[in-house]
């Protein structure tokens, strides 16, 4: 017995479990429960009735409470399990509830009304998932209008994003003229210049040149990203002058020389900042807030925004939705996440 | 080659083609560009498409917010305005004592000032000590580093609304909390209702959210200081618990400060996730200045740009202080590195 302890709590170098790796595995455990616990209670919640999001205390698994058809009613009954006089249970449905009363009836014998106590049953369920939070809403509000929106402006952003940026970091790195310093600096130096802080006069800006409550307004004051042009010149910094030359030996263009020379060059860097860009966008909420003001423009941020922010919340939509809202991030954690972290830690910018 | 990678193929130049059309046709016109102004010209043709996007929107911004705060009225355009000099600064300074917000005249702006420095200390301190454990964890011998590292990273990536809301729902009377409160033998409770644990909730998420990120930086910073130092120590038999403070504390100190500096700018901003999960309540007690300057300058009846424009540059002068700051420190921790 004890040589199987001595194996399972072996560790490598041949060392024995210090109190520091107790602690260790313990913060990591509870990371991975603190980190990952909320999403996973908002995918599961997601999936409850409304009468059951209000239930206290709450369930870890949605459930559904069972339906039948009986005789003489036209819609579907509620099952419920009845504990009787004799202190056995019998499964029968609710016709109507009135006060505390409810009256019931047997499924085999629908003629007998039965007067029931609420406190003396309890619905019969099965796990079940709710699948009409995540349909519905696209039917009967504007979700969907909303998902078109915000994939439009985190589309047309990015490639937008890319193609100014990866301009702009080619001529700032491959050509030498005057003031070329001077643009660099002022790149770098609004590296830090905040939305906060220019909020106002940036929508004064916008509704000057027709771009107040439209997709655009919300798409182009964001393109021009610092960021984005410092990692691509950076990158780019990093390819050879000559092979620049070459191709001018071989009459190339310049612009030929930027799109079939320096663009598949820099794919890696491109492709940090598409991803940076994406999350970005599709995460995006004080701009399209301030910017967008009909409706039907709302980006996902946006709209759930005011959904959660109404007197009642029909917490079973926003749930399912802010799920939706969350799907894109989760596939870019899942497939992405190595590029974003490796990105952060070579740039220190995010 | 299999069909299903003939057919990825196939659509990928299918959807290539266009594009690859597009930039043959542009290159037409900027041949003759380029033979009527050279290289510099090109340089000029490849930086405006970004710089002019930039200056509409960055740089023109920034200029005309002073212009912006010098005036006063609800009108969006400045030539709509009429100037009132710096009467908009005088009206958020004027104030009988600073450190009590009901004797100021812009109660609400000192309001938002005093939770936004109670936030910032709190939740930098906090941030910084939770990164730093983790990182040092992360930084040992562990098995699975680069998954435990993704775990504490997942957060960061989504977005403020989906925070704000996923923690609405567990902190709400029927949530999770409270499950776990029941289930302790408590009585269920209205979080966020309550000015202390609404605070409390307002920076606990914002440090769960943004955790990972500065786990990533500190224990890229861990990983850089070499491993024979400690091996040195450990040989000079220095206790593990010397050994940090005297070894990895002063090595990672540029990254911790730098770490310090990006999270005190990003918590003097703080918007989004509070404003979802508390709307800036109960009261105003998680009112913070960027939600200040919003409903200043949009969203409440007593909408006054002018006044959210002065109190924005008061805001950006904070942050060109730390935005120094960090470049400093920037600079001493690449002298120091180029030192070693």
């Amino acid at each position: 017995m004890s040589g199987v302890t001595t194996f399972l709590t072996r560790r490598r170098g041949g060392r024995f479990w210090h109190w520091t790796d107790i602690v260790s595995w313990l913060w990591l455990v509870g990371g991975l429960v603190i980190m990952f616990g909320p999403a996973v209670w908002l995918v599961g919640s997601s999936f409850k009735t409304p009468a059951q999001l209000a239930e206290f205390p709450p369930t870890i698994l949605p459930y559904v409470s069972q339906q039948a058809s009986v005789e003489g009613h036209d819609k579907p009954l509620t099952l419920y399990r009845v504990k009787q006089a004799d202190g056995s249970t019998k499964v029968m449905a609710e016709v109507r509830r009135i006060g505390i009363v409810a009256q019931m009836v047997d499924p085999k014998a629908p003629k007998d009304i039965i007067k029931v106590n609420i406190a003396d049953r309890q619905p019969v369920r099965e796990i079940g998932f709710a699948t009409g939070n995540y349909t519905e809403p696209f039917v009967h509000f504007d979700f969907m209008r909303y998902l078109r929106n915000s994939v439009f402006v985190t589309a047309m952003a990015t490639l937008i994003t890319l193609l100014t940026n990866s301009m702009a970091a080619f001529a700032l790195s491959k050509y030498k003229f005057r003031g070329r310093d001077l643009t660099m600096l002022l790149i770098v130096g609004t590296l830090m210049v905040p939305l906060s802080v220019i909020l106002v006069p940036l929508y004064s800006v916008v509704s000057a040149v027709g771009l107040l409550d439209s997709l655009w307004g919300v798409i182009l004051p964001t393109v021009a990203t610092p960021t984005g042009v410092f990692l691509l010149r950076q990158y780019m910094l990093t390819i050879p002058d000559e092979l620049l030359d070459a191709a001018r030996m071989d009459n190339a263009s310049e612009w030929q020389i930027y799109w079939r020379i320096v663009l598949p060059l820099a794919a890696p860097a491109l492709a940090v900042l598409a991803i940076f860009s994406v999350v970005w966008r599709w995460n995006d909420f004080l701009w399209p807030l301030v910017v967008l003001s009909r409706k039907e423009l709302y980006t996902l941020q946006v709209g759930l925004n005011t959904y959660a922010g109404q007197l009642n919340v029909q917490w079973h939509y926003i749930l399912a939705m802010t799920v939706v809202t969350m799907i894109p991030v989760v596939l870019v954690f899942v497939f992405l996440q190595r590029y974003i972290t490796s990105g952060i830690a070579g740039t220190g910018l995010k | 080659m299999t069909a299903v990678a003939t057919l990825k193929t196939w659509t990928g130049a299918a959807l290539a083609a266009p594009v690859v059309w597009l930039a043959s046709i542009v290159n037409v016109p900027l041949k003759w560009w380029q033979r009527a102004t050279g290289t510099g010209g090109m340089a000029a043709f490849f930086l405006a498409p970004n710089m002019a996007i930039f200056g509409i929107f960055v740089l023109v911004p920034l200029v005309i917010n002073f212009f912006y705060s010098a005036t006063s009225g609800t009108a969006y355009f400045l030539q709509d305005r009429t100037y009132v000099g710096l009467e908009q600064y005088q009206r958020l300074l004027d104030c009988g004592n600073y450190l009590d917000t009901a004797t100021c005249r812009e109660d609400l702006f000192w309001k938002a000032v005093h939770n936004t420095g109670l936030f910032v200390l709190v939740q930098v301190a906090l941030l910084t000590v939770v990164s730093m454990i983790t990182a040092l964890i992360l930084n040992r011998e562990i098995v699975g580093r680069s998954f435990w590292r993704a775990v504490f990273f997942f957060p960061v990536l989504l977005s403020p609304v989906v925070t704000g809301l996923i923690w609405r729902w567990i902190l709400q009377r029927q949530g999770l909390l409270n499950l776990i409160v029941h289930d302790l033998g408590g009585d269920p409770y209205n979080w966020l209702t309550d000015r202390f644990w609404a605070f409390t909730a307002a920076v606990s998420v914002s440090v769960w959210a943004h955790m990972g990120f500065y786990t990533l930086i500190l224990l890229a910073g861990l990983q850089a200081i070499p491993r024979d130092l400690y091996e040195a120590a450990e040989m000079d038999g220095t206790k593990p618990a010397r050994g940090f403070w005297r070894i990895t504390l002063p090595l990672l100190m540029p990254n911790l400060l730098v770490v310090i500096v990006l999270a005190l700018i990003r918590a003097v901003q703080i918007f989004d996730e509070v404003y979802v999960l508390t709307g800036g309540g109960p009261g105003t007690s998680t009112l913070y200045l960027t939600q200040y300057i919003y409903e200043i300058g949009f969203a409440s009846l007593l909408r006054n740009p002018g006044l959210a424009s002065a109190a924005s540059i008061l805001m950006g002068l904070v942050l060109v202080v730390l935005t120094l700051l960090q470049l400093q420190v920037g600079r001493r921790g690449e002298r120091k590195g180029a030192r070693e």
